[in-house]
């Protein structure tokens, strides 16, 4: 194809990359919340499309943001079913909710630098091995190891287990 | 296949899985038709939202099926049933913006009304919005001279060139009518040698006949 400057008409970028990105969605966060989640997810990408540079690696870049809408799924739907808690009943530290913890694991996650964060998303909420997260990535298979590596080493530090 | 051993790298992607849990079971319809519809979805809230730029569809026409792209200023481009869409597609995207979308359900019902009545024969002048966007300065004194001449009317590249303030500029004329982005509805079928020879046309030599003999032109 004659990609020249510029990424792809968006039509074509959404048609190679749709049916991928459906299934991660749905493996991620069910078929209920993945119409949502697919809807955003391409929103979001059409916001930024003007602005991208080129169109490489464009797979990688829908399969993080559809990950990163996943989390935000789940993020909200467990702070819908957090249960009030009675606040004088607890101490904070040892009992707080599950999902709060949750919430901070994710939120060290995004702020992990781009391919780390990629590579961790890709492997967590796609499901894909490293073959697949360095095709995904466009990058060889013992870098996408290293990012991935790195991102989770980084996350320990912050989130003790 | 999955490591038994305790990695603690695996251990934190379990975690992090953990958190993620997929409600029930991924029945229903398959991965094709669900991403399909979501994706037509996609297009009505990308063009509710003003965040598609182009919009473009199929349109039926005797020729065939014609590709027909609009802007929010109007139609910007109709391509002759032998254009492949990818190509199609590709330029728009660099010449203009690569946010295009297929339109959704009705948003190119105008473009396609038109020119049903036009090819029925009960239509004599658009009215439609046009983007004159992907026309060059010279292109669009050609081509706005163009639209002036009447249904079943023709003019000659020169008498087209002086309209358009370049009397000795028929061949420029010839090739601002050639690579004319929106034929048909910016009649250059209507363009003539001087002397009645068709010329040239974009579409095709049968298809400029086909047209004048639509209009009754007497050529």
């Amino acid at each position: 194809m004659g990609v020249s400057d510029g990424p792809p008409p968006f039509q074509l970028f959404l048609d190679t990359h749709r049916d991928e990105v459906w299934r991660l969605l749905v493996r991620s966060v069910g078929p209920l919340d993945a119409e949502d989640c697919f809807q955003e997810t391409f929103i979001a990408a059409l916001r930024a499309y003007p602005r991208l540079k080129d169109g490489s690696n464009l797979r990688a870049w829908v399969l993080t943001i559809a990950g990163r809408k996943a989390i935000d799924a789940h993020r909200a739907r467990s702070r819908r079913e957090v249960p009030v808690a009675e606040p004088d009943a607890l101490d904070e530290r040892a009992h707080r909710p599950a999902a709060e913890r949750d919430e901070e694991l994710w939120m060290a996650v995004e702020s992990l630098p781009e391919r780390q964060r990629s590579a961790i998303v890709l492997r967590c909420v796609g499901d894909m091995r490293h073959r697949d997260i360095a095709a995904a990535m466009g990058c060889s298979e013992n870098a996408a190891r290293r990012s991935l590596h790195e991102g989770l080493s980084k996350l320990r530090k912050v989130v003790p287990s | 296949m999955s490591t038994s051993r305790r990695d603690p790298d695996e251990a934190l992607i379990l975690a992090l899985r953990g958190t993620l849990s997929p409600d029930g079971p991924h029945d229903g319809a398959g991965p094709a038709d669900g991403a399909r519809s979501a994706s037509e979805r996609l297009a009505v809230r990308a063009e509710r939202e003003g965040l598609a730029d182009i919009l473009y569809a199929p349109v039926d026409t005797p020729f065939g099926s014609m590709l027909a792209a609009s802007t929010e200023r109007g139609l910007v481009r109709l391509a002759f049933p032998e254009e492949p869409v990818d190509s199609f597609l590709q330029a728009l995207a660099s010449r203009l913006s690569p946010r295009i979308l297929r339109a959704p359900g009705s948003s190119l019902d105008e473009v396609r009304r038109e020119l049903d009545e036009y090819f029925a024969g009960r239509r004599r002048e658009f009215a439609l919005d046009l983007d004159w966007s992907l026309i060059g300065p010279f292109g669009r004194r050609v081509l706005r001279a163009t639209v002036e001449i009447p249904y079943g009317g023709h003019l000659s590249y020169s008498e087209v060139a002086a309209e358009a303030g370049s009397p000795r500029g028929s061949r420029a004329a010839g090739n601002a009518l050639g690579s004319n982005p929106i034929p048909i509805v910016i009649p250059c079928h209507r363009v003539l040698r001087t002397g009645g020879a068709l010329g040239g046309y974009g579409g095709g030599l049968d298809r400029k006949r086909w047209l004048l003999e639509l209009e009754g032109a007497s050529v």
